[in-house]
């Protein structure tokens, strides 16, 4: 996992409310038994056409999307199954932030394990945001902001221990293997070992 | 001491290392369900790390998803018609082989939808937490068991360490006081609880159902409302242990027996929110005043009754998106819809009771002509007590195809598949655009309303089959 700390990038908007993880990678895919590759599968019913021919107008295809790590979710993107294929698959298209006012559960979860960064906001920044796709935006992630072109600073909630495996690229098994002692001593004193 | 809600009871029990300011708790994890989807690429972190699964009596496998439900190709020699899935199966039999996991495998007469098959085994049981590397571990908090679906990269941290770190959930009590008027269900009741929550009505909470209406539920219709709670964007769903949980669990393979049972029982029996425990949220509904229900749109939200219309929202464009995919306009009735296929089975609705109540419609009559109707078994001992008791029977003689267990048509990874432009009404959780199929429109009901749709050959209120 690349370590994280500040992305500057255009935004790609995408401004429907609960997208749920069957739409940003289909269960068809799922049959993978590896993590790469996915990103050209990513919102496949969304961005291809019968023939799997890329449809011109969906906002992925359009060329000003090209390059952009930065993608802006209406509400509570990320719903529904708990398949980490859906963060594997915005990474391998070149994702690295997702912005709403809310993200569901399981997937900002799958997110912050696998280097995508969940940045929930306010409604103010969100619609200002909606209405401005392509703006130049800075995700600071040391100091949990988030820039906007106008210079603006918005604050973003993260848990601290994620925070500090993603600036540092690093995972969470390590902490919890590091921590076997307590394991144990919990497994000994509840199973009487 | 201060009333500590189930939830909190079960939680306390489990943290290894309590949570501070920097770090999130470890939570300790007392069974671990894993499938051949969400599994592959944690084993690889193990075989990467040189780490071993650290606790395999707490580890069960099995295969659902994407295995088909065609007995030719389960039973009759035939090989798994898709490539990806067939390579899919045999890595989780590598994996497991290699690891020493006991794998319920493709012809095992155990195997089944996993969150079907867990409290069957007797594996489930309250007071533990469960994971699988599933959204629809909720299932089995109907247990009182903390249960919830984890991404592909924590089942590895499960399989090594058996741990997981976690902050604490903040909790959602939702009571259902009052009597559920016949032909209503508990997949009616958990339609109308998203409906009035939302998606995200439970996003970040633990939710305990409650009253006297969760009470009066059978083991199958509490799993049938927690399996759903991720529906509503919740963590989990528990349902407090009592009698009927202890009668359903006794004598199952994995329960405990002899004197270990009555210790088990004593101690399940502290398994229930104390009076005065409060919740972050709190929710009430009366049973008595639930319809049969139905989805109208592409997330389980857009709900209304058999007997309503699709709702007006003038202006909203992700409304309007969704209605113009599922071939619906506002303000149009949902009775008398059309429906081309109808799919009985899934995690939610692929138990025996369920499939009593698709019987109790079907017998004697047919399906409709110019209608697929798929009955899907959650587990090969389902299956095998259906065919006892003739159901299996009904389900042929009404001209259903009867198949062998697994997820099926609830998602598009098997073979079964709803074509484009279809609509399927489906007892599944999830009607997602796409979900059963490319441009697949889903309808998601109760199994007699299914069964009824299936008659009808259009959405029909089971209560007009009653008595």
């Amino acid at each position: 996992m690349d370590p994280i700390t500040v992305i500057r990038s255009r935004t790609v908007v995408m401004p429907s409310t609960n997208i749920d993880t069957d739409q940003i990678i289909p269960a068809r895919f799922l049959t993978t038994t590896v993590r790469e590759g996915l990103g050209v599968s990513l919102f496949a019913d969304w961005r291809y056409d019968k023939n799997g021919q890329p449809k011109p107008d969906f906002v992925l295809n359009q060329p000003a999307a090209r390059g952009c790590q930065v993608l802006v979710a209406g509400r509570n993107i990320g719903c529904g199954s708990s398949r980490e294929h859906a963060p594997w698959a915005l990474l391998d298209f070149g994702i690295r932030v997702v912005i709403s006012t809310e993200i569901a559960d399981i997937f900002r979860n799958n997110s912050l394990k696998n280097g995508l960064l969940p940045v929930v906001v306010d409604e103010a920044t969100h619609e200002w945001l909606l209405a401005h796709p392509g703006a130049e935006v800075e995700v600071d992630l040391p100091a949990s902001v988030l820039r906007l072109p106008d210079g603006r600073e918005v604050t973003f909630p993260i848990e601290s221990f994620s925070r500090y495996c993603l600036m540092n690229g690093i995972d969470e098994l390590g902490y919890l293997l590091s921590r076997m002692d307590a394991i144990e001593r919990y497994e000994r004193a509840r199973e009487g070992a | 001491m201060t009333a500590q809600s189930l939830f909190e009871k079960v939680w306390q029990r489990h943290v290894v290392v309590p949570e501070t300011a920097d770090t999130p708790a470890i939570l300790y994890i007392d069974l671990h369900l894993t499938h051949e989807v969400t599994s592959p690429q944690a084993f690889d972190v193990l075989r990467a790390r040189k780490l071993q699964v650290r606790r395999l009596d707490r580890t069960l496998a099995t295969m659902d998803h994407s295995t088909p439900t065609d007995t030719a190709q389960i039973f009759g020699g035939l090989p798994i018609k898709l490539e990806s899935a067939a390579r899919q199966v045999r890595q989780l039999e590598v994996n497991c082989a290699e690891f020493g996991v006991d794998l319920i495998g493709l012809q095992d007469s155990r195997r089944g939808i996993v969150h079907v098959i867990g409290p069957e085994q007797g594996a489930t049981q309250p007071g533990k937490t469960i994971v699988c590397g599933d959204s629809h571990t909720s299932t089995h908090g109907a247990f009182g068991a903390l249960a919830f679906g984890i991404g592909t990269t924590e089942v590895g941290y499960v399989l090594a360490t058996q741990c997981l770190l976690q902050r604490r959930p903040r909790t959602f009590e939702i009571v259902v006081n009052g009597r559920l008027p016949a032909g209503v269900s508990a997949k009616d009741v958990v339609l109308a609880v998203i409906g009035r929550i939302g998606v995200n009505g439970g996003t970040g909470h633990v939710i305990e159902f409650r009253g006297s209406a969760i009470e009066a539920m059978s083991m199958d219709e509490r799993m049938t409302v927690c399996n759903m709670s991720i529906e509503a964007g919740a963590r989990a769903g528990m349902v407090a242990p009592d009698a009927t949980t202890y009668h359903y669990l006794k004598g199952r393979p994995f329960a405990p027996t002899g004197a270990d049972w009555d210790k088990a029982v004593a101690d399940w029996n502290t398994l229930r929110s104390d009076a005065g425990a409060t919740f972050d949220k709190s929710v009430s509904l009366d049973a008595g005043t639930l319809e049969p229900m139905i989805t109208f749109g592409t997330n389980p939200g857009m709900v209304t009754t058999i007997g309503g219309n699709v709702p007006e929202r003038p202006g909203d464009a992700v409304f309007a998106k969704s209605l113009a995919y599922m071939g619906l306009t506002a303000g149009e009735r949902m009775a008398d819809k059309p429906v081309q296929v109808v799919f009985i089975g899934s995690c939610t609705n692929a138990r025996i009771s369920d499939l009593e109540a698709a019987a109790a419609i079907l017998r004697g009559r047919k399906v409709a002509k110019g209608v697929r109707a798929l009955i899907v078994p959650g587990s090969q001992q389902i299956k095998l007590e259906a065919e006892q008791r003739g159901l299996a029977k009904v389900f042929t003689d009404a001209g259903a195809e009867w198949r062998e267990s697994g997820c099926s048509m609830c998602l598009g990874m098997n073979g079964d598949l709803v074509d484009s432009g279809q609509y399927c009404i489906s007892t599944s959780n999830r009607n997602f655009e796409g979900r059963q199929g490319i441009g697949a429109r889903t309808l998601l009901a109760s199994p007699a309303s299914a069964a009824a749709a299936a008659v009808r050959g259009r959405v029909t209120d089971p209560r007009e089959f009653l008595g």
